[in-house]
This record gives C-alpha cells, sequence and structure tokens, in this order.
C-alpha cells in the first residue's frame, strides 16, 4: 500500500496539519517529564511498523509538500546548498545512500536500477525519470548531492574527517531550526556546536566528537533534537528571519493550539563509504499543540518538560517570549498524573 | 557490541605474492556484495584458532569499488603472536573466517593536490587501494617503495605496469635508499605525504618532514601495533564483576573477549582510541603502548587502552 501525500504550505496561509496517523507516529522526544543535554546517540536502526524509525529515510505524508517548500527555498536562496570542491565523493555516496533506501523502503513509489555504473532511477510521486553514469557529474542536471536531496525529505550535511576533527564541506539546509549553512560551511565540529549552551561545560561535545569519528560503516546512529516554532513552518533560517522572527509576538492564550509547535529533529549520522565522509541528517516533524494535548502523556510531559527548562536552553532556542503563554496553556491539560517512562504515546 | 555486522567470507584464491607474502581473497559466504570502501581502509580478521578467537587487522587492498570480493596480503612475521602464522599455515581456499566492517584510520584528504605515498615493505598494501581509488578519481599521486630485497617486494611489476613513472622503487640489498631528503624539498603546497611500513620506516618520514617544515596535517601515517607481551597478572571487571587473568602473550582486550565480555574495539593496534577504557584502580605500573592517549592521560593513570597497553604488576580494576 503506497503513502498518500498531500498538498500543504509551509508558509503564507499555513495549511500544513498532521493527520490522525501522523501524530501517532510523531517522534516525540522526552523519555522523562524534564530535559537536559545529553550525548543520546543510540543505533539507526529499523524500529516499530509504522514508525518514524520503521525505515532509515522516512518518506511520510508530507513528502511532495516538503520537496515544493524546498524548491521554493532554493529558488530564492541558492546558498542553501553549497559543496565544497574535495566532497563531490561524499556527495555520490550520499546519492547512493537515499537512492538505494528509498527504493528499498518504498518500491510502490522509487526504484533504482543498477548495471554497474549505469543508472537508472524512478521517482512516481513527483514524476521523475533519470538514466545516469554514477560518477559522471555531467549526466544529472544538478550535481549529485542536490540532485538526490531535492527528491528526499530532510536537511543534509556531509561532513569531511580530516586532521582529528570533523568539518562541514557540503550540504542541504532549506529546512533549519534557526542556523545556517553558508555560515557554518567550511567550520569544524567545535566551531559549529560553539553557541551551544551548558553542552560544552559538560563534555558533551568532546565525547560525541570522540564517538563520531569512530562511526562505522554500516553501523548509523540517531538522536532526537527539539525546538518550537511559530506557525507550521520549515524555513526558520537566519537568512530568513526577518520573515519569521516576529511571528513570536503573534501567539496568545486564544491561538497557542494552533500557532505552537513542537519541532523534532530526528538527525540520523551515517559513515559514507567511498569518501569516508559522514553523512549528518536533520529531519524536521512538527506538531500542534492542539495535537499534542490529543495525547494525555505527551500534554503532560510537554508541560512538565517546559516549566522545568533551565533558562539558558530556553533562551537558546527561542522559546522565552512564549513559554510560559504554552506552560499555562498546557496546565489546563495536566492532572498531575504519574507518566509512563519512554518517548510513546502510552 | 561490534559483532553483529561482522561478515561471513569463504577464501576462494590464496596465492605467494612475494617471500613471505600471501594474497588472500574473500568472497562473502551468503553470496551478498561486500560494502564499497575508501582506499586505506582496514578490516579486523576474525580467525579461529583452536580454542581461542585472534582477531588482526589488515589492509583492504582491493579496489575499493569492488564488492564482489576483498582482498588482503599477509607477511608472516617471525616475531608474530599467531595471526599471520594461522593465515599462513591453516587458511587455505575454501576456508571460512568472519570480517569486520571497513574501517579508515588512515584516509586520503581529497582536499590535496597531490598525494606522495611512502610505503616499506608489507606497507604497500593500503596504497595498492588508495592508487586505484586516485586513479579513478584522476587525482595526481607518486609512490615510493622501499623493500628489502626484490623477493621481498611485493605487486612491483603490477603497480609499474599500472602507474608507469609514478612508481619508485627503492632496493635495500641493492643499496638504493628512498631519497627522503629531495622528496620532502621543493613540493608544491597542498601537496600531502602518506607513510606506512615498519615503525622505524615512518618515525623517519614523520621526524624529517617536521624538520623540513611540513605541517603535521600533511602527514599521514598509519602504524599498527602489535601488542607486546609481558608477565601475566589479572584483570578485574567492575560492571562485569568477574576477573580474567591476562597470559604472557595476551592482550587485555583478548582476555576480557576469552571471559565472554564484549568491549569495544575497532582497530585494536593502538591508533583509534575506541577501546579506551577507564582504570578503576592498578596495582602496579600501567604500560602505556598505544599512541592514542595524550602525554598527560597516560600520566593521569585514569585511561588505558586494552587493546595494546598492559601492567606490569598484580592486578588493575577496569571499569567494563
Amino acid at each position: 500500500m503506497g503513502l498518500i501525500f498531500k498538498n500543504e504550505t509551509y508558509r503564507g496561509d499555513f495549511t500544513f496539519s498532521n493527520s490522525r496517523e501522523a501524530v501517532q507516529r510523531f517522534p516525540f522526544p522526552f523519555h522523562e517529564d524534564k530535559y537536559m543535554y545529553v550525548v543520546n546517540i543510540e543505533p539507526h536502526v529499523p524500529g516499530p511498523k509504522g514508525s518514524a524509525y520503521e525505515f532509515l529515510i522516512d518518506i511520510d505524508e508530507h513528502y511532495l509538500s516538503d520537496m515544493r517548500d524546498r524548491a521554493l527555498v532554493l529558488q530564492e536562496d541558492p546558498l542553501r546548498c553549497q559543496s565544497l570542491p574535495h566532497m563531490i565523493a561524499a556527495e555520490w555516496d550520499l546519492l547512493d545512500l537515499l537512492m538505494t533506501s528509498m527504493s528499498t523502503d518504498y518500491p510502490e513509489h522509487f526504484t533504482l536500477t543498477r548495471d554497474g555504473d549505469a543508472w537508472h532511477w524512478v521517482n512516481r510521486p513527483m514524476n521523475i525519470e533519470q538514466s545516469f553514469v554514477f560518477g559522471d557529474v555531467s549526466t544529472l542536471p544538478y550535481r549529485p548531492m542536490e540532485y538526490v536531496t531535492r527528491q528526499c525529505q530532510g536537511d543534509f550535511c556531509l561532513l569531511d574527517q580530516r586532521d582529528g576533527n570533523l568539518w562541514m564541506d557540503a550540504g542541504i539546509v532549506s529546512s533549519q531550526a534557526d542556523w545556517s549553512l553558508d555560515f557554518d560551511v567550511g567550520m569544524n565540529f567545535m566551531e559549529w556546536h560553539a553557541p551551544v549552551p551548558l553542552a560544552h561545560e559538560r563534555g558533551v561535545f568532546d565525547r560525541a566528537l570522540k564517538f563520531l569519528l569512530n562511526l562505522q560503516q554500516g553501523r548509523p546512529v540517531r538522536r532526537l533534537n527539539w525546538t518550537m516554532t511559530i506557525n507550521p513552518r520549515l524555513d526558520t533560517s537566519p537568512e530568513n528571519y526577518h520573515k519569521w522572527g516576529t511571528d513570536r509576538t503573534t501567539v496568545t492564550p486564544e491561538n497557542v493550539g494552533e500557532k505552537v509547535h513542537l519541532r523534532v529533529e530526528l538527525q540520523g549520522l551515517w559513515r559514507l563509504p567511498r569518501s569516508n565522509a559522514i553523512v549528518f541528517s536533520i529531519r524536521a516533524y512538527m506538531i500542534n499543540m492542539n495535537d499534542i494535548a490529543s495525547v494525555p502523556k505527551w500534554r503532560r510531559r510537554l508541560h512538565r518538560v517546559l516549566k522545568t527548562l533551565p533558562p539558558e536552553i530556553a533562551s537558546y532556542k527561542g522559546l522565552t517570549r512564549y513559554q510560559q503563554m504554552t506552560i499555562d496553556w498546557l496546565s489546563k491539560f495536566d492532572d498531575g498524573a504519574v507518566t509512563s517512562p519512554g518517548c510513546g504515546p502510552e | 557490541m561490534t559483532k553483529s555486522t561482522d561478515v561471513r567470507v569463504r577464501v576462494t584464491e590464496v596465492e605467494t605474492v612475494a617471500l613471505g607474502i600471501k594474497r588472500f581473497t574473500l568472497v562473502p559466504v551468503d553470496g551478498r556484495q561486500l560494502p564499497e570502501f575508501s582506499g586505506g581502509a582496514h578490516t579486523v580478521v576474525t580467525m579461529p584458532d583452536g580454542d581461542r578467537l585472534r582477531r588482526n587487522p589488515y589492509s583492504l587492498m582491493s579496489s575499493p569499488f569492488d564488492g564482489s570480493k576483498y582482498q588482503i596480503s599477509v607477511l608472516r612475521t617471525e616475531n608474530s603472536r599467531g595471526g599471520s602464522h594461522y593465515l599462513h599455515d591453516h587458511v587455505a581456499v575454501g576456508s571460512e573466517l568472519s570480517i569486520s566492517q571497513p574501517v579508515n584510520l588512515f584516509a586520503i584528504d581529497r582536499r590535496c593536490r597531490r598525494h606522495i605515498f611512502i610505503a616499506g615493505g608489507i606497507g604497500i598494501t593500503p596504497f595498492l587501494a588508495m592508487a586505484t581509488q586516485l586513479e579513478r578519481e584522476a587525482q595526481a599521486f607518486e609512490l615510493h617503495y622501499a623493500m628489502r630485497s626484490r623477493p621481498r617486494g611485493a605487486y612491483v611489476d603490477h603497480l609499474v605496469e599500472r602507474y608507469g613513472h609514478r612508481v619508485h622503487t627503492y632496493v635495500d640489498d641493492e643499496g638504493q635508499v628512498l631519497p627522503l631528503g629531495r622528496l620532502l624539498s621543493g613540493q608544491p603546497l597542498g601537496t600531502h605525504i602518506y607513510v606506512c611500513g615498519p615503525s622505524a620506516m615512518i618515525d623517519w618520514v614523520l621526524t624529517a618532514a617536521r624538520e623540513a617544515g611540513w605541517p603535521d596535517e600533511n602527514v599521514h601515517y598509519e602504524r599498527f601495533l602489535a601488542p607486546p607481551g609481558g608477565k601475566p597478572f589479572n584483570i578485574e571487571l567492575a560492571k562485569s564483576k568477574t576477573s580474567v587473568t591476562v597470559g604472557e602473550h595476551q592482550s587485555m582486550l583478548e582476555a576480557i573477549e576469552a571471559a565472554g565480555v564484549d568491549a569495544p574495539y575497532l582497530c585494536r593496534g593502538g591508533a583509534c582510541g575506541q577501546c579506551e577504557t577507564n582504570v578503576v584502580s592498578c596495582t602496579g605500573a600501567l604500560h602505556h603502548n598505544d599512541h592514542y592517549l595524550a602525554d598527560d592521560e597516560k600520566a593521569s593513570g585514569k585511561k588505558i587502552m586494552i587493546c595494546v597497553s598492559r601492567i606490569d604488576g598484580e592486578k588493575i580494576v577496569l571499569d567494563l
């Protein structure tokens, strides 16, 4: 059975919404009633059927809308996609990873046929069919990273590994939570994480870097990150801050349920075979407070997480202005009952 | 934790490629493709030697783009603790082994404009895969290959035939010396040097490069240490609540594995840092044999790399 793709917007009239099934499969990130930075990395292995973890690259009902929004972002700002010249091998690795995953896990929508270096790709939802020579850039309409990521949900960064560090030397980033590839491109792991509060003192990034330098082929890992976004807007970039920054002043006690979204990033990391680079995928899922309130455990837990969130983290995530209003709104749904362990709905 | 992605392979060919060097061709038992890899990668081969498991890292020398087979070349070393002897003496066509996924601790720096490979003896193996990769990616490289004698020099004809004037050989017993000074001087900006061979050769190149003013970032090397032996001692594993004895010719990691405790590892040669372990206490002196821990970490006595290091004393308590 194929997925049914919705037609919705992440700007202007903001028609994005989650179906009942999408709410049930939302990757809720809090396993307890409070939140603090930890190295929360786990093996990226297939999860329960129907969940956001069922396949390593998750395609869902928002696929076509996500891809349309990405095309709009790139049209306005081509620098959202950048790649330093030495990353071309990693670009091909990424194309292989994504095409292979998508065609294996969603055969009704995508087909990849390989005959040596002669590859043939069919993307039925987007009505694309392409023959090309693997390794020959001139046979694709875009460079390989841009070609494949215009057809795959999520942002992707390619990290070169050298001199005991990871370097963000390529990426396509069009649905980000207030960070900029154009600013970070060429930086190393410590440099691009420099603005994060509290975590450095806890040694989180030293440990994470050591771990990632030894990330093995065939053993991808994942972690969840989160923030909140006003209106279901995928492109909350610094480049477009003037378009969305003021949204945060529009939250009122009456519209919290529709406007305030929990934004969860399912981040995956794979060691790539031919380039020895790492791909870092950042897939954003959004859910509004009304939908959170439809799940008893989640509404209790999110209320408690927000209430006890260290102010430095709230400020870094940009929640300060509407945090209390959201806590007040959620408090109506928190009866004080004990929540069960784990992230799932119950 | 390193077991589930290992691949069962069958040996389909064993060839003597030089004096004391055999090449083994490994094909997956289940008929599926092996993962492609990057030049410079190694695999850890698990060998069932009697009642114990031996695990040794070997560079992958076959084409990184060929998933139908892997090839490794193994020198039969005199002071071997058994891995190379086992492969030479007990492994034949039809034998089955387990190998790990490829791991690369000796990767090509792709920003580099010109790659200079310096190989000593069996240290040629990673460069075979790296040359294949750079040739396909149309990158400039040259290879300088030193060997004790012609019969000991593996793959010379193959390399010369394939890469022509980019290959330079130096035969010790014919009085030929690798002209390191000349190689290090007058290279254009953006040149990187890669060295793999005996420890003394690596030290020679690293020292000369530093003295010639080369930045460390432009000098790459791969050095696998065989875990040195020593007097037996005991390990107490604090978390697993068990204790094991480390034999004279055994590493701590091997002893821990033999006791059925799953400890993390990747290179088993003191290079990658994966098996870094916290020391709870130790009655005796830590002998750090790795080149991963920083000097102050070694001096602190709080960390040890269990793949190659050991103690001179009675007992060490590890946080495992």
